[in-house]
């Protein structure tokens, strides 16, 4: 198994953050795993991307240029990225603040509307989780227990109470996410 | 190195290069760490200062005022035989350069980690390998080198850390790890090295006879200088360092094949940038392109040896680094002209991707 995921969305949407809960995900089930961020002058409200790799192999290119998979969270990370997608792969986009939609009809084209959803909800620092519930639904590279388990691993003690609001936030994910093509 | 699988997973970290470097210096017994911020390698002192060493194993880790002072120090902690090392980005390896010219000079072992970034001038953040040619060719001023190792994972991160140490004791002269932003701010599996500890001072004055501890009755004074105003003499300490050079490219190349048994075409790459290149030979042998890569670890000294004996079973050689053109000099030395060597770059800051390699690759040498 390997899988080729990008995430871009503006700084302090949790992109990174998003990347690295899936990284440890996969170092808990045995993978090998590789996390590579845009690290330029990125800061709040600016662009932020992060190339996530999970694989049963030794990972070559921690550099890509096609992904198996995309989450897209802003519109410029849309335009920047839809091409980029295999055929055949898969595109999550938020459809917070779009104008213009993907149209690609070779791929399978998912939308979650997390950000809405977390704002009504008052929970928007767990928006990030709900987009990976959301992917994890419709492309189960890790399993929940593993994620949850990476996340008691990458979290300081004094985090640990918020292990069960996000695992909730993945189970709303799961829900919330639809296909559009 | 990538023999995680073997350890539980509880052994197995996920970190930062920047990270793994900063973990493997304590626990390799480094007594000092002296550097000044610069992106993008400011993890390795932010996380040496959030291990606090100085409480558990001794180390010192300082802040210095500048890249020129960081060096300095380093200077004056290796003339005491202790393990030091510093690190800095493009720019901050610059201002360093007469302080390693000396450290060379007064044959001193010691660590600089270089974490490339796209230069010339301030330049960029991102990552690059145009620092090449400073890292192998000399840098400073006068006749000396470097211990060059050049890492391509995190593992390789500590892994080098650690070797660096070794080799810079065991030859009495500076190494550098010549990494790039990728690499240092790239998150993957690391096995951290087991804990040595410090060399006390008595291990010291055995194993470095010319370090300036304080004297004792039966010696004459340690003398650590790079000046020597005779030219006889000074002429004397090149031809020692020249040995030395000479031993260690006998004895310490390191390089790495992937899929050359039954290469027509090579690629030469190193860091981040054989990264890419691996996937990109994976993607040529798809296409029935017999591809392989050859990767130096050791940059000086060069696998020399290794290419050139390439050179008559193949048909053409591909460089790709993220400069202008820099270590492919040396792999047309290598080759002294027997069959092609090519060249493919991206400059300031770009990282190439497997595509561009894969495109370069049949553009540039399968078709010819």
């Amino acid at each position: 198994m390997k899988e080729e995921i990008i995430i871009a969305g503006f700084g302090g949407q949790g992109v990174l953050s998003m990347g690295k809960i899936l990284a440890y995900s996969g170092l808990m089930q045995g993978q090998e795993v590789s996390w590579m961020p845009s690290y330029g002058p990125e800061q709040r409200g600016g662009t932020a991307n992060v190339t996530v790799i999970l694989s049963d192999e030794r990972i070559s290119s921690p550099v890509l240029n096609t992904y198996d998979t995309a989450i897209v969270l802003n519109q410029p990370s849309l335009e920047r990225f839809e091409s980029k997608v295999k055929p055949g792969g898969t595109l999550i986009f938020d459809g917070n603040g779009f104008h213009k939609f993907p149209t690609r009809t070779d791929i399978n084209i998912y939308r979650i509307d997390a950000t809405e959803y977390a704002f009504a909800n008052n929970a928007a620092k767990t928006m990030n989780m709900i987009i990976l519930g959301g992917l994890l639904k419709v492309r189960p590279i890790v399993q929940v227990a593993n994620v949850l388990k990476g996340l008691k691993k990458s979290l300081p003690d004094r985090h640990h109470h918020l292990i069960p609001m996000n695992e909730k936030a993945i189970q709303t994910g799961m829900e919330l996410i639809q296909k559009v093509n | 190195m990538n023999d995680s699988k073997k350890h539980t997973v509880k052994e197995v970290r996920l970190m930062k290069g920047n990270e793994a470097i900063a973990h493997a210096a304590v626990r390799c017994g480094c007594d000092g760490y002296f550097g000044y911020p610069i992106t993008p390698q400011s993890e390795i002192m932010e996380t040496l200062m959030e291990l606090e060493p100085w409480n558990t194993t001794g180390m010192v880790v300082l802040q210095a005022e500048s890249e020129t002072a960081s060096i300095n120090m380093v200077y004056g902690a290796a003339g005491c035989g202790k393990k030091s090392m510093t690190s800095s980005s493009s720019p901050g390896i610059s201002l360093m350069q007469e302080g390693i010219s000396y450290i060379a000079c007064a044959e001193l072992p010691c660590v600089i980690v270089n974490v490339m970034r796209g230069g010339p001038g301030l330049g960029t953040i991102q990552p690059s390998q145009a620092d090449y040619y400073q890292s192998v060719k000399g840098g400073g001023h006068g006749d000396y080198k470097l211990i060059t190792l050049a890492p391509a994972s995190v593992q390789e991160m500590a892994d080098y850390t650690v070797l660096a140490f070794e080799l810079a004791f065991k030859y009495s002269t500076p190494s550098l790890i010549l990494a790039d932003g990728v690499i240092g701010q790239m998150m993957e599996k690391v096995i951290l090295p087991p804990f040595q500890p410090r060399m006390t001072e008595a291990e010291i004055r055995e194993k470095c006879p010319w370090a300036t501890l304080g004297k004792t009755a039966d010696r004459k004074p340690n003398i650590i200088t790079s000046l020597c105003l005779q030219a006889e003499q000074m002429e004397a300490i090149n031809l020692r360092l020249q040995k030395k050079y000479r031993d260690i490219e006998d004895n310490e190349v390191l390089f790495e094949e992937f899929s050359c048994e039954d290469a027509e075409y090579i690629i030469i790459a190193f860091g981040t940038t054989a990264r890419v290149c691996q996937k990109a030979v994976e993607m040529a042998r798809v296409e029935g392109i017999k591809a392989g890569l050859l990767r130096p670890i050791t940059l000086f000294p060069f696998p020399t040896t290794a290419i050139s004996n390439y050179a008559d079973r193949i048909k053409a050689m591909l460089t790709v680094e993220m400069s202008a053109g820099q270590m492919v000099d040396d792999v047309r030395l290598a080759v002294n002209g027997r069959i092609p060597v090519e060249f493919y770059g991206r400059l300031g800051g770009i990282v190439p991707s497997p595509d561009e390699v894969l495109k370069a690759l049949k553009d540039k040498i399968v078709i010819k």
